[in-house]
C-alpha cells in the first residue's frame, strides 16, 4: 500500500511541480490569518494610546509598558520605582502553573508507562478511559470540582462520616484548590505524549542493562528517561503554558481573590479598567517569556540530535 | 465564567425552518444572563410575526467593550444600567425616539421619567430596578445585619465566609458608603482612606463572585454575601436561610433599562418590543421571573404573591439608595489601581 503511493506520487511529481507553491497557500492562509495578524495587531494596539472606557486612539505611546514596569503610586505621580504588581502576578502564575505540572509529571508518569506495558487491547481500553473526562466541557468539569471539594461537599462529608476528621478541610478558594484545578484540567496532556514515547522504547534495552549490571536505578536514570525524554518535555509544555494562562480555575475554584495573568488580561478588555493597550501589553510579555522558554527547549533538542 | 452565552432561542429556531418566509422582520436583543423569560420572547414573536435572536452579557463593562469592538449595529435594544446608559450615551451608542413613538409611553411610573441618567427619556425605558447590598445566613449570624461592618469591618464569626460582587463599580459605592465620602471623590485622603479600607477588610473575604453569588449562599459556603436583591430573594426561595439587608449607612439602588441602540438594524421591531414590555402584563413577567421590581404602573394583578411581599424588593423608607455614579477619567484610574492593588 505504502510503495504503491510512492510510486504514484513519484510518477505525478512532474503533473504538480508548477502548483507547489500553489498547494502550500492553504497552510500559509490559516497562518497568516489566524497567527500573524491577531497577534500582530496586539502587538500594535500594546503600543497605542487607550480611549477612556475601552477603545484605543492612534496615537504611538509607551504607556502600557510604562504601567507594568513602573509604579507611580495610587495618583500617578510619586517618582517611578519598579512595580512588583505585575511582577508578582506573573510569578504566582508561573508558581501555580509549575506545580501543577510538577504533579502531572508525579502521576502522568507511571500512568503512561503502565498503559503503555499492557498488551494491545487493554491498552486501548485503558487509553479510552484516559480521553472520556475530556468528552465533558472544561467549565462543567471545574464546577463539578468545586462541588466536590467546598466544606460541605462529599469529599469532607465522607472523610467526617468515617471519623478521619472532625472539622471539614478547608480547600476550596484556596491556591491549593487552583493547583488540583489545573492538574485535573491538563493531565491527560502529560499522559499521552509520554505513553507515545515509551511505546517506542525497546525494552530489550532495560533487560542488555540489567545483563551488564545495571541497577533498576541506574536503568531508568541511563536509559529510560533520555529515551523517553522528548515526551516528558512535550508533556509538561503542553500542561504548563496552558496553565500558565488559565483563568477558569483561579477563577472558580480559587475565588478570584488574586488575580493570574489570564484574569489580569481578562480584566482590561471586559472590566472597568478598559485598558486594551495594556492588557495587549501583558499578553506580549506572556507571549515573549513563553517563546523565550520554547527557543531555549528546541535548541536543547537540537543540540542533542547533533550529539 | 465571562465568556459570551451564545443563547440560541430554540423553539422558535425551530418554528423559523419552517416559517422563515412568513417573518416580518427580525429583533436582535443583547441582554444580562437569567433576565428575561423565554415565555416572553415567544409571546413577543408570536404577537408581531417577528424573529428573535438574544446575546447575552454579565456585566455592563463587558457588554460596553463588545459593542465598542464593534458589535454595535448588530443589535437593536440592550439593557444597560443606569450609569451605563450614561456613559453610553456620551460615547453616542444610543439612538433617540419621541415618546409619541411608544403608545405605552404612559405607563411609565412618573418618578422613572425624568431621571438623571437619560433626561426625559429619549433613549432608554425602563426594564426593572433593584438594590445592592448584602445578605447574612441567621444560622451563622445573629445580631444586628443593616450597617455595612458587616462587610468591612465584620465580626468574629463572619470572618473569611464572605462573598463579594467582582464588580468593582458596587463595591466601591458600598465602600464609600461606609466611610461616609462621597463616590468618585477626588479629594486624596478620602482616596487613600478608601484604598486603606477595602485592604484591610479583603483578608476577611473568602472569594469575589457575581454570577456565584446566589449559589455560595444556597450551598452554604459563604455566610455573608454581597448580592443583587433579587437573586437575594432567589437565594432564599432555594432554602437559603438568609436575610437581606438595608444597611444604616446606605445601599445601592439601581435601574436597568433598555436602551436603543445607534445603527439598530430593526429600529421599528425594537420599539414595538419596548412597547410591548411597557405593557404591565409583560413588565410583570419579567418582575416574577427576575424578582426585582418594574418601572410601570398597573403590574400589581400580574404579580406573583411572593415577589409581591418579598422583603428584598420592599426596602425601607429611610435610608434610600444611591445609585452608583459615573466617575470622571482621572478619578476612574485611580479607582483600576486601587482595584488592581486588592486583587495583587
Amino acid at each position: 500500500m505504502a510503495g504503491a503511493l510512492t510510486t504514484s506520487k513519484a510518477s505525478n511529481n512532474s503533473t504538480y511541480a508548477g502548483l507547489g507553491n500553489l498547494l502550500m497557500l492553504p497552510s500559509w492562509l490559516v497562518i497568516g490569518f489566524f497567527l500573524v495578524l491577531p497577534v500582530g495587531m496586539m502587538l500594535i494596539y500594546s503600543f497605542l494610546t487607550k480611549e477612556f472606557r475601552g477603545g484605543i486612539i492612534w496615537e504611538f505611546s509607551l504607556a502600557a509598558y510604562d504601567q507594568f514596569f513602573f509604579d507611580r503610586g495610587l495618583f500617578g505621580d510619586d517618582p517611578a520605582r519598579i512595580e512588583w504588581t505585575y511582577i508578582k502576578i506573573f510569578w504566582r502564575s508561573i508558581w501555580q502553573a509549575g506545580v501543577a505540572t510538577f504533579f502531572c509529571l508525579l502521576i502522568g508518569f507511571p500512568t503512561a508507562w503502565f498503559i503503555a506495558t499492557r498488551t494491545g487491547n487493554s491498552r486501548s481500553i485503558w487509553l479510552f478511559l484516559i480521553t472520556i473526562p475530556y468528552w465533558v466541557n472544561l467549565l462543567i468539569r471545574t464546577i463539578s470540582m468545586k462541588f466536590l471539594i467546598r466544606d460541605t461537599g462529599p469529599l469532607n462529608e465522607f472523610l467526617i462520616s468515617t471519623g478521619i476528621i472532625s472539622d471539614p478541610i478547608h480547600i476550596i478558594n484556596t491556591n491549593f484548590a487552583v493547583q488540583l484545578g489545573l492538574f485535573y484540567s491538563y493531565l491527560p496532556f502529560m499522559v499521552l505524549p509520554i505513553y507515545a514515547s515509551v511505546e517506542r522504547y525497546n525494552f530489550a534495552l532495560s533487560e542488555a542493562a540489567a545483563d551488564l549490571y545495571a541497577s533498576r536505578i541506574t536503568t531508568l536514570r541511563q536509559i529510560i528517561l533520555p529515551t523517553v525524554k522528548p515526551g516528558i518535555i512535550a508533556g509538561c509544555i503542553l500542561v504548563f503554558v496552558p496553565s500558565l494562562g488559565a483563568f477558569l480555575a483561579p477563577d472558580l475554584l480559587g475565588g478570584a481573590k488574586t488575580f493570574m495573568i489570564g484574569s489580569l488580561i481578562e480584566e482590561q478588555f471586559k472590566g472597568n479598567a478598559g485598558n486594551w493597550p495594556f492588557g495587549a501589553a501583558v499578553s506580549m510579555i506572556l507571549l515573549s517569556m513563553v517563546l523565550i522558554v520554547l527557543t531555549y527547549y528546541a535548541r536543547q533538542q537540537s543540540k542533542s540530535g547533533e550529539r | 465564567m465571562n465568556t459570551f452565552l451564545k443563547i440560541s432561542v430554540s423553539a422558535l429556531a425551530m418554528t423559523l425552518v419552517t416559517n422563515a418566509a412568513q417573518a416580518e422582520g427580525k429583533l436582535s436583543v443583547y441582554h444580562w444572563f437569567e433576565y428575561i423569560p423565554q415565555e416572553l420572547l415567544d409571546k413577543f414573536a408570536a404577537e408581531y410575526n417577528v424573529e428573535v435572536t438574544m446575546d447575552t452579557f454579565d456585566s455592563n463593562e463587558s457588554m460596553l467593550a463588545s459593542l465598542k469592538a464593534g458589535k454595535l449595529g448588530s443589535y437593536d435594544v440592550s439593557v444597560p444600567g443606569d450609569y451605563m446608559v450614561e456613559i453610553m450615551a456620551s460615547e453616542g451608542m444610543l439612538d433617540t425616539f419621541e415618546p409619541s413613538e411608544l403608545s405605552n409611553f404612559g405607563n411609565i411610573m412618573p418618578q422613572w421619567v425624568d431621571v438623571s441618567f437619560d433626561k426625559g427619556r429619549h433613549s432608554s425605558i425602563p426594564y426593572q430596578w433593584g438594590t445592592t447590598s448584602f445578605s447574612v445566613n441567621r444560622d451563622a449570624y445573629k445580631g444586628d445585619i443593616n450597617t455595612t461592618d458587616i462587610l468591612f469591618n465584620p465580626p468574629e464569626e463572619l470572618r473569611g465566609k464572605i462573598n463579594v460582587l467582582d464588580s468593582q463599580g458596587e463595591l466601591l459605592a458600598l465602600a464609600s458608603l461606609h466611610l461616609g465620602i462621597p463616590q468618585c471623590t477626588a479629594d486624596r485622603g478620602q482616596l487613600k482612606a478608601l484604598n486603606a479600607l477595602v485592604q484591610e477588610a479583603k483578608p476577611h473575604w473568602a472569594s469575589f463572585g457575581s454570577d456565584v453569588a446566589k449559589d455560595v449562599l444556597v450551598s452554604g459556603d459563604a455566610a455573608v454575601g454581597m448580592i443583587w436583591s433579587g437573586f437575594s430573594a432567589k437565594a432564599r426561595s432555594e432554602g437559603a436561610n438568609i436575610e437581606y439587608a438595608f444597611p444604616k449607612q446606605g445601599y445601592v439602588v439601581w435601574m436597568d433599562n433598555m436602551v436603543l441602540l445607534k445603527d439598530a438594524p430593526n429600529r421599528d421591531n425594537a420599539l414595538k418590543f419596548m412597547n410591548f414590555l411597557l405593557e404591565p402584563e409583560n413588565a410583570a413577567a419579567v418582575t416574577n421571573y427576575a424578582q426585582y421590581t418594574a418601572g410601570v404602573t398597573g403590574t400589581e394583578p400580574f404579580l406573583s404573591d411572593d415577589v409581591k411581599n418579598s422583603p428584598e424588593s420592599n426596602p425601607p423608607a429611610s435610608p434610600v439608595g444611591s445609585f452608583v455614579a459615573a466617575c470622571s477619567q482621572d478619578v476612574q484610574k485611580v479607582y483600576d489601581t486601587i482595584w488592581t492593588n486588592l486583587k495583587k
